[in-house]
């Protein structure tokens, strides 16, 4: 990359950081400031330094929500990504299948995320929902509001249900992108199928699987109102995850101050994942890159 | 050894059943979405049926006639189309900007803009409210786009930058040495080559506002009320209203839905950069 360095570029830049930083930066700033007090009152408030900071590091069941958002956003993108990519793959180039494809996939995208709790929520119901109904009927005893277990995989089924598409459209998107010489220079050389996804559309696609991980990466860490719908968190505490954990603390019972500290916490655990998966991804591409240039 | 023609190399069978199961998966939950939206509540609470036994617009009826109902949707489609509209409109240059220059700080800016997706949003509602409140803007349309494009200008950015960075720089130094004006290089020439990349982070933007609950709700409380709040109330001390609540999920699917169908044709046909 050699770009002209040109600090003028910054008026492109300024009317996003304009727009951006007026609803950034001040609600941080307050969030920053209701984590070092003890708020009693909106009146009345005490300055407590860390000790937000440290409590929020001790609480046990703060953890065990970590763990549990950890493994969940884990198998999101064990599942999705694979799918993704393997559905735009299996996608029509163009022409109307193309089309009805690309629609059909999107629609699960554009419910809001409380409708998408309420549809599986009657989808898994024993008795009124064709999903729980059926697994029933085959004799499983599935009920996702008692059993842990199912109500996981209930979650996480949604999840995929719901997401999955993005990274598929994502991937199509940067499939599409790619020049026929490619591929006639693929067939050509009599490059296998594996070879051309290896060599030419996954390093390709790069770019938008970054932003296809990332986003869900991002997102499925702080999934909120899908579980709270359909579980409630619930049964138990096994599908809390930490944005419901937080939300109990900040809205239940109204700890501002200690939900403050977590949320500053929460915030710098997604960005150092973010960072370490960014950068992951960016050098298992580029030794991608080389082995590419070897094989030739 | 796979000499396939350029057309078909896409379409064998076992990628087409693939995505035909996909597809199913998809459609099964949403059909069960339509059915209960097309029984009364009686219906759906006593007998299990595959379709309506008695099939109702009812519940449609009631959406359609009471102000409260529709007017969420006209609300949400307001704030949206302008959360869509003000991001592609900032963060077009601003994706220029990254993707052609080197400037003091390029790289934290880029990275600041992301970390503001990744900001939980529970706490921040409240200084959100806030905020608005302070400068006048609460129950209006412009503060639920303005509030979205946090999360939605950062996105738009990250996607445009990726397309333009894929358009090579000799086409704007061609476009100058011809005489171009910045203005009309980038609207003539430059935007019809990342056409697609402005479909999709059109579609993003509407998606990504469309479907958010929490800052949409918070912002509002009767003139710019977003459908999806409207929604929760159906769950009511009475029990919940499943026939209405799945009417009104069924309809919001349409808007997103007719979105991607305008959209389908950039994301599909890709970069046109072999043309130039």
């Amino acid at each position: 990359m050699n770009k002209p360095y040109n600090n003028k570029a910054w008026f492109f830049i300024l009317p996003v950081f304009l727009t951006v930083a007026f609803s950034a930066i001040v609600p941080l700033m307050t969030v920053v400031n209701y984590s070092v007090q003890d708020i009693i009152s909106p009146e009345q408030s005490v300055f407590v330094g860390l000790e937000w900071f440290r409590a929020v590091m001790r609480d046990s069941e703060l953890h065990s929500a970590l763990l549990r958002q950890l493994i969940f956003s884990f198998c999101v993108l064990l599942v999705q990504i694979p799918l993704g990519i393997g559905l735009a793959l299996s996608m029509p180039a163009q022409g109307w299948k193309s089309s009805a494809a690309l629609v059909i996939l999107a629609m699960p995208l554009l419910i809001p995320w409380n409708v998408v709790g309420t549809i599986w929520q009657i989808f898994g119901r024993a008795d009124i929902g064709l999903g729980g109904y059926v697994l029933s009927r085959l004799g499983m005893d599935y009920n996702y509001a008692s059993n842990s277990l199912d109500a996981w995989i209930t979650v996480l089924v949604m999840d995929v249900w719901h997401w999955t598409p993005l990274v598929a459209l994502l991937a199509f998107a940067g499939l599409r992108s790619i020049p026929d010489a490619y591929y006639q220079a693929a067939q050509i050389d009599g490059a296998s199928r594996w070879a051309v996804f290896r060599f030419i559309q996954l390093p390709k696609m790069r770019g938008v699987l970054v932003i296809a991980v990332l986003l869900r990466f991002m997102d499925s860490f702080m999934i909120y109102t899908e579980p709270f719908v359909l579980t409630g968190g619930g049964p138990g505490n096994s599908t809390t995850f930490l944005s419901q954990y937080l939300t109990q603390k900040a809205v239940g019972q109204f700890d501002l101050g200690p939900a403050a500290a977590f949320s500053l916490i929460y915030f710098l655990i997604i960005l150092l994942l973010s960072f370490v998966l960014y950068n992951w991804m960016q050098s298992a591409g580029n030794s991608g890159q080389t082995t590419g240039a070897n094989h030739e | 050894m796979n000499k396939r023609k350029k057309g078909d190399k896409q379409s064998s069978w076992p990628r087409l059943l693939t995505l035909a199961l996909y597809i199913v998966f998809t459609l099964i939950p949403l059909y069960w979405l339509l059915n209960t939206s097309l029984k009364t509540n009686e219906e759906t609470l006593s007998v299990f049926t595959m379709w309506p036994n008695q099939p109702t617009l009812d519940n449609y009826k009631v959406i359609f006639t009471d102000a409260s109902w529709y007017s969420g949707y006209i609300n949400s489609i307001i704030y949206v189309a302008i959360n869509t509209v003000l991001s592609l409109l900032v963060a077009l240059p601003a994706a220029y900007g990254f993707s052609r220059y080197r400037f003091l700080g390029d790289k934290h800016m880029f990275f600041w803009l992301l970390t503001n997706r990744m900001t939980p949003p529970a706490v921040f509602l409240l200084p959100f409210f806030q905020l608005y409140s302070t400068v006048g803007l609460m129950d209006t349309h412009i503060a639920v786009a303005l509030a979205h494009m946090l999360f939605n200008v950062p996105l738009a950015v990250w996607i445009l930058e990726g397309f333009m960075s894929g358009v090579p720089r000799e086409i704007d130094e061609t476009a100058y040495i011809d005489g171009f004006s910045f203005p009309r290089f980038f609207m003539r020439i430059f935007l019809p080559l990342i056409k697609s990349g402005v479909g999709v982070t059109a579609f993003f933007c509407f998606m990504f506002s469309w479907v958010e609950l929490l800052l949409a709700r918070t912002l509002t409380s009767v003139n710019a009320k977003p459908i999806s709040a409207i929604m929760t109330r159906t769950a009511s001390a009475a029990g919940m209203d499943w026939g209405i609540l799945a009417a009104a999920g069924v309809l919001t699917i349409i808007p997103g839905a007719l979105v991607i169908w305008f959209v389908r044709n950039h994301i599909a046909k890709g970069f046109a950069m072999g043309r130039v």
